[in-house]
């Protein structure tokens, strides 16, 4: 069969399962567009490059299927660098495709020629530069078995126009991917799980911390196994949420720089923890040297690099979660653990759980009341695409994760701007799904110019954007440790609901408490996307609180008169 | 302290850059790095050589590995080797002291490679230290240019060298239907 390297293009996504790509034309890659129309892939047309990135990661990250972002060289595909990085700091699997000037040209300066993959490649797990039709088929196989296999992550492919355009025979069975073993899933040994299953049945205060690989892994039912089986409370980092159910009796809650207290609490007074699939960011850790020193650490990870990198273990397995866990189940013995589980409820004390919902309306409307009642309104079961600063985590605190991927979140590289386009992918994988974006005004900013991909395409995806007119994380930052100089976090922004409305959106603003329900109500009655303007406190703090660097159970905790109260 | 690394890649475009770029975008300095072809054809075999620590060594070992043209990396610090630095020194050598360091070459078994009216050029292959050694005591004479290759270094025996530390590794090498291009014929 003789094809066009573009043909080649569809005919290989085609045959790796592609339906959906995101992508935004232009010279050099217009032999593959024109090629296009011939293969039944749907194509969301998007307003940047950025966010074709970042919507192929939130379609991977709701789906669990590679997403491809298509752009053409120069511009188009320096655009895609924040949404490639975002997605290899989160282990995302996506495939990006950029049109590259004609090979002769390489190296001339041409017009729109850039190095993408010398731009892009600490930044990917591989890319590649394919400069004849031939390559196509074999480059294409690969970089989707590379995008999945291990620990997932966004690989680039740079194809030459005159690679698109020129002719050739395929052999598809010819293009199997040749990736040697050092590619495959590294392999433990099995003394590593007989001292892991040694440590966990001989310890006293054993904690969970369950990451990201939980769900990428598939290994959640084995997590709640192990717990279960030996009552061992969890605690989740931020992408870790939505891995084990928020209401399990034995998920304390999201460790970290915002996590909860007593999460933290507990890591410092563990005798055990059993780190699944996380990696130890600086942001769950805090200070390294006072550290959960008083543990033995036991770290499971599929990317051998993780292991030792952070934290020191004592038992370090480069292993599949699933397998490594299925394996401990035939040994972790049931344990009573009732006393470490009693103490720390008793660190729970009185700030258990927040029952915001309780406290009086003051006349202001809080984010983290519009997250609760966002929560309450959707019954747990919407799929939540956040943004990053103050509201993300609020949004981690206040809404209750049910399901894996039910929160997609940009939290390595806590990319600004992530949430509408992200929203979109995940939207167009989970097409049933009641999808959520929870942005900040000044994130939301950033890439909303995707509200007309949203109408274009007939999307129906709900945004709130939690508007606080200043860049309140940072401005956080300034209030608690530069003597609250607000230098350039006050941030102004266009009437959100004329905005929706001048895309075709619905809209609303709400700045009262008792609005909240109708508003959010009527969005989810709109047969199309719907904006909601949530005109929130503006000096409000996201609690508690680790200073970047500080030991982790130093917290800044919540100050009266937010009272907390035990409930739910 | 000095780690040394035997790295097999795939002889691709581009591949001495993905290897370089991991060690500054992990902050490892290179202290040398050299390649070359392999026995095998498509192969070629990097030593390089970086000052870090154990942990440092091993988190450097993994982040190799998942680079996709990275076939085999050994650790070969431990390993009883052989390393070798090749040197060309052109030293000012003008009527007694050209004498003088004919003399010192035949001393440290160097070669003079290059003659003409003002200097010499010599030819050594050795430790550094070896080489180290010949350069100073060549300095007073007038080194003029020097270059050197920087380590090459291979494991004693005949068995190829693997990573000493990790025994599964070790195993999973042996056993892998995809090692036997690099793997040689001892294993």
């Amino acid at each position: 069969m003789t094809l066009t390297g573009a043909q080649i293009l569809w005919e290989s996504l085609l045959r790796e399962g592609v339906t959906d790509v995101f992508g935004y034309p232009g010279g050099a890659i217009l032999p593959a567009y024109d090629a296009m129309l011939g293969y039944p892939i749907r194509h969301i047309l998007v307003r940047h490059e950025q966010g074709a990135t970042h919507m192929a990661d939130g379609y991977a990250r709701a789906s669990g299927r590679v997403g491809v972002a298509i752009a053409t060289s120069g511009p188009g595909s320096t655009n895609m660098v924040t949404g490639i990085a975002t997605a290899m700091m989160d282990s995302s699997p996506i495939v990006c495709i950029t049109g590259q000037v004609g090979s002769r040209l390489i190296g001339s300066d041409a017009f729109q020629e850039t190095d993408i993959t010398g731009i892009t490649l600490p930044i990917t797990k591989h890319n590649y530069l394919v400069t004849s039709a031939a390559d196509v088929a074999p480059s294409v196989r690969e970089a989707f078995a590379i995008a999945r296999s291990g620990r997932p992550g966004p690989v680039l492919l740079d194809i030459t126009k005159d690679a698109q355009q020129a002719s050739c025979e395929v052999d598809w069975d010819a293009a199997e991917p040749h990736l040697t073993e050092a590619q495959d899933d590294a392999l433990p040994g099995d003394g590593d799980h007989r001292d892991a299953i040694a440590l966990i049945n001989g310890a006293e205060r054993p904690l969970i911390l369950a990451g990201h690989g939980v769900m990428l892994s598939g290994a959640e039912q084995e997590v709640i196994a192990l717990a279960e089986r030996a009552r061992i409370p969890m605690a989740v980092t931020l992408l870790g949420i939505g891995g084990v159910p928020a209401n399990h009796p034995l998920n304390l809650g999201m460790m970290g720089m915002h996590g909860e207290a007593w999460v933290n609490t507990a890591i410092q007074e563990a005798d055990l923890l059993i780190a699944l699939g996380m990696r130890f960011d600086d942001r769950v850790t805090g200070n390294l040297k006072t550290y959960a020193l008083g543990a033995r650490k036991i770290h499971v990870d599929i990317d051998r690099a993780e292991l030792n990198k952070n934290v020191r273990v004592d038992v370090a397995i480069a292993s599949d979660l699933r397998s490594a866990l299925t394996e401990w189940l035939r040994h972790v013995t049931p344990t009573d653990r009732s006393a470490w589980l009693t103490h720390i409820d008793s660190l729970k004390g009185d700030s258990a759980v927040r029952d915001i919902q309780n406290l009086p309306d003051d006349g202001h409307l809080y984010a983290a009341h519009v997250i609760n009642d966002l929560w309450r309104l959707t019954a747990g079961n919407a799929l939540v695409v956040t943004d990053v600063g103050q509201h993300q985590m609020w949004e981690a605190q206040y809404y209750k994760h049910q399901r894996p991927r039910s929160l997609i979140t940009s939290g390595g590289l806590g990319t600004m701007g992530f949430a509408l386009p992200a929203a979109i992918g995940a939207k167009v994988a989970c097409p049933d799904a009641e999808v959520w974006v929870v942005a900040g005004d000044g994130g939301f900013q950033m890439t909303m110019p995707e509200l007309a991909t949203i109408v274009q395409e007939g999307l129906d995806v709900n945004i709130a954007i939690i508007n606080n007119g200043y860049l309140g994380m940072v401005r956080q930052w300034q209030e608690f440790f530069y003597e609250r100089r607000y230098a350039a976090t006050p941030i102004s922004g266009p009437d959100f609901v004329k905005l929706a409305e001048a895309f075709g959106l619905w809209g609303r603003a709400v700045d009262r408490r008792a609005d909240v329900a109708d508003a959010v109500n009527t969005a989810r009655r709109q047969a199309r996307a719907a904006l909601i303007d949530f005109r929130v406190e503006q000096e409000d703090t996201v609690y508690p609180m680790v200073p970047a660097g500080a030991d982790l159970h130093k917290m800044i905790r919540r100050p009266s008169p937010i009272v907390e109260t035990a409930a739910d | 302290m000095l780690q040394t690394f035997a790295i097999y890649v795939e002889n691709k475009p581009g591949v001495l850059n993905r290897v370089a770029s991991l060690f500054r975008r992990r902050a490892f300095n290179i202290e040398s790095l050299t390649v070359g072809h392999t026995e095998h054809p498509g192969v070629s075999r990097m030593t390089v050589v970086v000052d870090t620590d154990e942990y440092g060594a091993r988190r450097l070992e993994a982040n190799l590995y998942k680079l996709v043209p990275v076939q085999r990396v050994d650790n070969i610090t431990a390993v009883p080797s052989i390393a070798r630095d090749l040197a060309l020194i052109k030293v000012a050598a003008i009527g007694d002291a050209r004498t003088h360091v004919m003399q010192l070459v035949d001393v440290y078994r160097a070669r003079i490679v290059d003659v003409s009216p003002e200097s010499l050029v010599i030819e050594t292959t050795g430790t550094e230290d070896k080489i180290d050694s010949l350069v100073e005591v060549l300095r007073p004479y007038g080194v003029i240019e020097m270059v050197r290759t920087g380590r090459v270094a291979m494991a004693r025996g005949a068995v190829p060298a693997r990573r000493g530390a990790d025994g599964s590794r070790l195993a999973a090498a042996a056993e892998g239907p995809d090692r036997g291009d690099v793997s040689g014929d001892a294993v």
